[in-house]
């Protein structure tokens, strides 16, 4: 089975573990993940502030290359580049004269029936049928899904069932053998795009979420997006220093904490490119039952 | 009496987001709820439904106090006012209108100047090589803020985990990158 992919920037470079297990899950589960040919940046959280055509256009040209290349699905695990090519493919079917401008600027044509997938929609789909042979390993701890911004809203383009309270992740996390714990920021903002440019706003938000997952038990706290794992994980000296307090619960990709399950080394997952260490979850793996 | 009416309908911010967003910002009745979830109202100075009910009545100098306010630069469109507005307002839409229009008018609020030079830096370096380059970015940012030391301590880390590339990652047809900067600023004014 194929599924096309677009990688987007941030799993090429800062969260190259989020690619690497994403295919290490893929490829024990017999899926291969086809990349668009040339794909090209977003625009992420930047051009639309400045440019609303720019905004529309830069995922227009990965989209229009995909069909192309004859790709009917994309997966696309970026929670930000999914939010920018889901919005400009809905925006292009809506609005017939910017489509018009996008195509010709683009010097091609946008059907605008591709069908995008975000990492959920894809392990939902894909993985589920076949995930209970590959997994050998119960991850013995509990966890708190974290779906932050983009995968929840808006409702346009989010394929969620509940926006308050979505439980996608949660199953996802079930079938790995850990046990989601109900919090209150599943869905709250960690600061986004202001890494860089506002860190102390990032370690305020970010702050608050990783106070509410310990307060509540959570040992492991699971994301689905490269921009919330960077901020609350590299960042976590930033938010130590806001919340004045050595709070350690590891951040893990969806990808990596099911690959454990499936006995996938933590190697190959990525876990040691973590700034907050990860062996407190590898070492509460224990064998799954038969 | 109709034409003064129509004049300000087109001239004032509240037309023109409708006319270019397609956004009823009449439709707002102030409940209070966009507020109340947004996870930066306390960083704001003008608060989300305030901004609407300025927008709604245009008395004078509202505009420019609007364009030159920090909570439209401080909005990280992470949609929770939308997705609770009983009148689905698409705030962020509004905001990302407002910023244009603040940055085309030379309003930018001076504490929202770092935001501003970190996406001209992020999109120089998008326009350059067609893919995000973490490194040069950051560089470019640095130059632009004069921040020269921000981040130093996570740099080496970054590198030796093998997150941030040393050399860009150019895509092949940069050319259609080059168009596409090209064309959409050609229509880049106060009307997208």
């Amino acid at each position: 089975m194929k599924v096309g992919y677009y990688p987007g920037c941030s799993l090429e470079a800062s969260s190259k573990e989020y690619s690497d297990s994403l295919f290490a899950v893929a490829e024990k589960c017999g899926i291969s993940l086809e990349i668009i040919n040339d794909w090209n940046c977003c625009g992420a959280s930047t051009a639309h502030n400045l440019n609303h055509e720019l905004a529309v256009a830069l995922p227009a040209r990965s989209l229009a290359l995909a069909e192309k290349q004859g790709l009917t699905e994309i997966v696309i695990p970026c929670a930000a580049c999914y939010s920018r090519l889901s919005q400009s493919q809905y925006e292009l079917n809506q609005d017939s004269i910017i489509k018009t401008k996008v195509e010709n600027y683009l010097n091609m044509s946008i059907s605008g029936s591709i069908k995008l997938l975000t990492v959920l929609d894809f392990l939902h789909k894909y993985i589920f049928p076949v995930v209970d042979q590959h997994i050998v390993n119960k991850l013995n701890q509990k966890t708190a899904c974290y779906y932050g911004c983009l995968l929840a809203r808006p409702k346009e383009t989010s394929t969620i069932k509940r926006t308050e309270d979505p439980m996608e992740m949660e199953e996802v996390m079930q079938k790995a053998g850990a046990t989601p714990i109900k919090w209150a920021f599943k869905t709250e903002c960690c600061g986004a795009g202001f890494s860089v440019s506002k860190t102390d706003i990032v370690a305020k938000l970010s702050g608050k979420i990783i106070e509410d997952a310990a307060d509540r038990g959570a040992e492991s706290i699971i994301v689905a997006c490269p921009m919330c794992h960077m901020n609350l994980d590299m960042r976590r000296p930033n938010i130590k220093k806001q919340i004045k307090r050595d709070i350690n619960i590891p951040v893990l990709f969806i990808t990596q904490a099911l690959g454990l399950s499936m006995g996938i080394s933590a190697d190959r997952l990525g876990l040691n490119k973590h700034y907050v260490p990860t062996d407190k979850t590898e070492k509460c793996i224990i064998k799954k039952e038969a | 009496m109709h034409s003064s009416n129509d004049y300000k309908e087109k001239k004032g911010l509240k037309g023109r987001i409708a006319k270019t967003t397609g956004i009823t910002i009449n439709k707002c009745y102030q409940c209070g709820k966009c507020t109340a979830g947004c996870p930066l109202n306390e960083e704001m100075d003008i608060m989300p439904n305030q901004l609407l009910r300025m927008l709604q009545l245009e008395l004078p100098g509202y505009e420019d106090k609007i364009l030159r306010s920090m909570s439209i630069w401080l909005c990280l469109a992470c949609d929770t006012c939308y997705s609770r507005c009983p009148q689905e307002i698409l705030l962020s839409k509004v905001i990302d209108f407002l910023r244009q229009e603040s940055v085309r008018q030379g309003k930018v609020n001076p504490k929202a100047k770092d935001i501003v030079k970190f996406h001209q830096a992020f999109l120089e370096t998008i326009e350059k090589n067609g893919k995000l380059y973490e490194l040069g970015l950051t560089l470019n940012y640095k130059l632009k803020t004069m921040n020269l030391l921000q981040d130093i301590s996570v740099a080496p880390s970054m590198i030796s985990k093998g997150k941030l590339n040393m050399f860009p990652h150019k895509i092949k047809n940069i050319k259609d990158i080059e168009k596409i900067f090209n064309k959409t600023s050609e229509n880049k004014g106060g009307e997208q």
